[in-house]
């Protein structure tokens, strides 16, 4: 009977990386682009996705939707035509690779394309937990303030693009967009921000063209 | 909730350090979480009394070292911890950069009986 201590250090992260790498690589050799959709719930991700399908039209796109608050997400999408699965995420926080792993085998990925997956709405655990994504997406909305850069920086400073929705709606928040951006340069030089109404499906354009690009060269 | 599925990795990593030095039993676990990692001590403390029932880290205890964030001034080239809304260097005003510093998470050592 001795005590002893034994060093470890060990990141508790580790394995959920290692199965999100896995797992984009072997949508990487499907020939399949995949798109982690994070924000805050009511930013914007079903529409915005909804939006860039829409100008994606070459693609074959698949979604899953793994924000709780009901399937009129995926309803919305399967109308449609979209081949979309909802996952139960049982008030989990933020998706994470297992899952994810786990649900693709319900999709038939049968031919190349873009795999959007909506994350639950927030801000916080979402950006810790790779899921297998070749890129995030933050959408952001006018509508929660200039300030969220500076209140989630980790979400920011892992985008690869952000969406910045609801800009129709800046003149009633009194948006700040010097605030804003100067708050995502601090964490993040490179991302680019596109501003859009995915309401109407406004401004779309340079968005699409930004992950077609993006997915041009992750997949060959 | 998001603590479960990490408190089971703890759990797991712990087990398998324990077993590979023939412990007969995990008497306390050694973690560092930084400020900004997103965990809650109370919370990984409670779903690991529930988790480690049958397992060899049964009764342990969970030990946190916390870690404050930190940024830095790549002029300055100091280190600090940032106010509300800024992320401005105390020293020169200018936007400093995030660091690694306040985002670990993972299990230092563990303590067993042999
Ligand atoms: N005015 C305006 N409303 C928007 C915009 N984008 C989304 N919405 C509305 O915001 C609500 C939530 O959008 P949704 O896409 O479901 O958000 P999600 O919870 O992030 O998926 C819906 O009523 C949308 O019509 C926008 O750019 N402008
Ligand atoms: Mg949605
Ligand atoms: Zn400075």
């Amino acid at each position: 009977m001795a005590d002893k201590e034994i060093d470890v250090i060990q990141n508790i992260y580790d394995e959920n990386d290692k199965i999100a790498l896995e797992t984009k690589d072997n949508m990487g050799k499907r020939g399949v682009f995949v798109v982690n959709v994070m924000g805050a719930p009511g930013a914007g991700k079903t529409s915005s996705i909804i939006s860039l399908i829409k100008g994606l039209a070459d693609e074959k796109v698949y979604v899953i939707e793994g924000d709780i608050e009901s399937d009129i997400d995926t309803v919305k999408l399967k109308e449609l035509g979209i081949e979309t699965i909802q996952i139960n995420t049982n008030g989990a926080c933020h998706l994470d690779a297992p899952t994810i792993k786990k649900s693709l085998t319900d999709l038939s990925l049968d031919k190349p394309g873009i795999l959007f997956i909506e994350n639950i709405g927030n801000l916080v655990c979402p950006a810790e937990f790779q899921i297998g994504e070749h890129i995030k997406m933050l959408i952001c909305s006018a509508a929660e303030g200039s300030d969220k850069p500076y209140k989630y920086p980790l979400a920011f400073e892992k985008a690869d693009i952000i969406l910045l929705t609801k800009g129709d709606l800046k003149s009633f928040v009194d948006f700040d967009d010097e605030f804003f951006l100067k708050g995502i340069r601090a964490l993040n030089k490179t991302v680019p921000v596109f501003e859009v109404n995915a309401k109407i499906g406004q401004g779309f354009e340079a968005a699409v063209a930004w992950i077609s690009t993006r997915k041009n060269s992750a997949i060959k | 909730m998001h603590e479960f599925p990490v408190t089971e990795q703890i759990i797991k990593i712990a087990a398998e350090q324990a077993e590979k030095n023939n412990a007969l039993k995990v008497t306390q676990i050694n973690l560092v979480v930084g400020e900004s990692s997103g965990f809650i001590g109370e919370s990984i403390q409670m779903y690991f009394d529930i988790i480690s029932e049958g397992t060899i880290c049964k009764g342990a205890i969970l030990k946190m070292e916390n870690v404050k964030t930190k940024w830095k001034c790549p002029a300055c080239d100091i280190l600090y911890s940032r106010q509300p809304l800024s992320f401005a260097c105390p020293n020169c005003g200018m936007d400093g950069l995030p660091t690694e510093i306040g985002r670990e998470f993972y299990v230092q050592s563990i303590e067993i009986e042999t």
